[in-house]
């Protein structure tokens, strides 16, 4: 399980190193800091995907190795959210930051994405163990904010889109089908595809 | 001509310069100075030292012919409006025919055949016709523009293009009194164009462009065949393309198939989309924000990661001087 957790590490650090490599290889084109911008907002969505994609695995296979990786795929998530954020801030901007006031007061899609950030910022913090014992029930509760920013950056993400929706239609409906299995019937049903010679007891929290 | 030489023609001479460039380039700029000396240089002296780096593509034989009789930096740019890389100018670019991303035109637009081509030219016309770019350009001399390209998106490039004044091809089809604007339309052809295959384009293809008739008249305006000395990319619009320094680029229309002069104001690609965000004029203007971005400012390409290359946005792309006339009067906050 170590292993494994340590692969996920290491895959979810590759997307970084990959274009941070193509980028001192003068290998992302004319206009580098749009390229990291625009490749860490999209790895931080498909990362928000994959970790609300954990529980509806494991609820059908019964591995338990997906509720182990959830927090790390999570502060990930974040982590390419603070990466998009500062990429935007040092590459595009220029740290120009009465610039970045005047976006988020006018700026829809800015205002957005900032929001759904300080959300994913809030989760990470609280996503320790200490958190979770602290805040009892409602740890719970906070975190069904995921929901939130998955729509938030769903949003987001719909107007910054120019030309044509196919990329963003398919995130929509994998965000759509995610939470489609979250409808408590849907979610029991697939506890019940795959019933397991010797059942697992599954104990990890659902969200 | 209009179009004014002041202390423009700096560009592309940060290079120890071969002697026979020098001499050349004097002699050039006696003619724009106006002492009416044809500045048309052969092609060996000026293009190629100027374009060395340049891969030169497949040259077809109406660009081949025209060469060495082409009036090479007709138009210069600003004193600091360094050329962009011939590398850059041909791997970043929209072109939503061949997909979304800037580095899909380049990865696609290959596929597109440009040979034969023609361009239909029809509306009220005495004549019109179907013509190739041989016939297209006819007896007018190449020239070389070298003008600012100002994105939308904030992004700015400098490029010499190679063409001729799009004027002088809608004279020789002799407009009617009737013609009052001219509707642009990009090729069709799914096959080659996996944009166009999409089905979740919002682009209604074919893509359309349009210029009220003064403007489409305006010596700035040319529609290009070339660009660094050699044939367009397609991915940079071949076979032939608009290019309207003063707009936005998404004004300069690409692999243009049909001219047809109009009476009435065509509808054009963006506004049709998003009426609140792109306007038919689209002249650059920094003080006419997009909805989702300052326009005050641009990142002037190539830029880094230690530099935005960030510079101040001029009205109508810094050829204030040659186009503010055409706009007398009108609000352009309403007509954006
Ligand atoms: C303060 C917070 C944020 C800011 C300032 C911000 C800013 C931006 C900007 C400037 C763009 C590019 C728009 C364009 O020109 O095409 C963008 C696109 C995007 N952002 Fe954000 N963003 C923020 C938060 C987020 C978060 C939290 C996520 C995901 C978890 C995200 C995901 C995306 C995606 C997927 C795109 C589209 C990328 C593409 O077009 O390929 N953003 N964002």
């Amino acid at each position: 399980m170590r292993l494994w957790r340590c692969t996920v590490f290491v895959a979810a650090l590759l997307p970084f190193l990959w274009w941070a490599w193509q980028v001192a290889a003068g290998q992302a084109g004319p206009e580098p800091g749009q390229y990291l911008l625009l490749n860490f907002g999209q790895c931080a969505l498909i990362l928000l995907l994959l970790t609300l994609s954990l529980t509806p695995l494991m609820k059908l296979t019964r591995w338990k190795g997906f509720a182990l990786i959830r927090r790390q795929l999570g502060l990930w998530t974040f982590s390419y959210g603070v990466l998009h954020l500062t990429s935007y801030l040092l590459f595009i901007l220029g740290l120009d930051f009465s610039a970045l006031g005047a976006d988020l007061q006018r700026r829809p899609y800015i205002i957005v994405g900032f929001a759904a950030l300080v959300m994913l910022l809030a989760l990470a913090v609280t996503s320790n163990r200490y958190s979770m014992k602290r805040l009892g029930k409602r740890w719970k509760f906070l975190h069904r904010l995921v929901y939130i920013a998955l729509a938030l950056v769903l949003l987001h993400f719909f107007w910054v889109v120019r030309a044509d929706m196919g990329q963003w239609s398919a995130y929509a409906l994998a965000g759509v089908v995610l939470m489609l299995l979250r409808i408590p019937v849907i979610s029991r049903a697939l506890g019940r595809i795959r019933p397991r010679h010797g059942r697992v007891a599954s104990t990890h929290r659902s969200r | 001509m209009l179009i004014r030489t002041r202390k423009r023609h700096h560009i592309g001479e940060h290079q120890v310069t071969p002697e026979s460039v020098y001499l050349a380039r004097r002699h050039f700029m006696a003619g724009v100075a106006g002492l009416g000396m044809a500045a048309a240089l052969p092609r060996s002296v000026w293009a190629s030292s100027h374009y060395d780096d340049v891969e030169k593509g497949r040259q077809p034989d109406w660009l081949a012919s025209r060469l060495d009789n082409t009036h090479w930096q007709a138009v210069t740019a600003g004193e600091n409006d360094k050329l962009t890389p011939f590398n850059d100018a041909s791997h970043y670019n929209n072109f939503f025919e061949f997909g979304t991303s800037k580095d899909d035109p380049y990865k696609h637009a290959g596929d597109m055949t440009t040979e034969p081509w023609t361009i239909e030219i029809d509306g009220e016309v005495a004549r019109p016709g179907t013509l190739d770019v041989d016939q297209l350009l006819g007896e007018q001399q190449l020239e070389e523009r070298i003008y600012r390209l100002r994105c939308v998106e904030a992004w700015s490039m400098v490029i010499p293009w190679l063409g001729v004044p799009l004027s002088e091809i809608i004279k020789r089809a002799e407009p009617t009194s009737d013609a009052k604007f001219v509707r642009f339309q990009t090729l069709v052809r799914p096959e080659e164009m996996p944009g166009q295959r999409s089905r979740f384009a919002l682009i209604d293809w074919p893509y359309q462009e349009g210029l009220r008739m003064d403007e489409a008249m305006h010596p700035l305006t040319i529609l290009s065949v070339g660009m660094y000395g050699r044939v367009l990319p397609n991915q940079n619009g071949a076979p032939v393309r608009l290019v309207v320094p003063w707009k936005y680029g998404f004004k300069s229309i690409k692999s243009i198939v049909r001219i047809s002069l109009v009476k009435e104001q065509p509808p054009t690609a963006w506004p049709t989309i998003n009426a609140n965000e792109y306007g038919f004029y689209s002249n650059v203007n920094p003080d006419v924000d997009h909805p989702r971005w300052s326009q005050a400012r641009e990142r002037r390409l190539p830029n880094s990661l230690f530099s935005t290359n960030m510079i101040d946005t001029q009205m109508f792309n810094g050829y204030e001087d040659e186009v503010a006339s055409l706009y007398k009067g009108m609000d352009l906050r309403t007509y954006f």
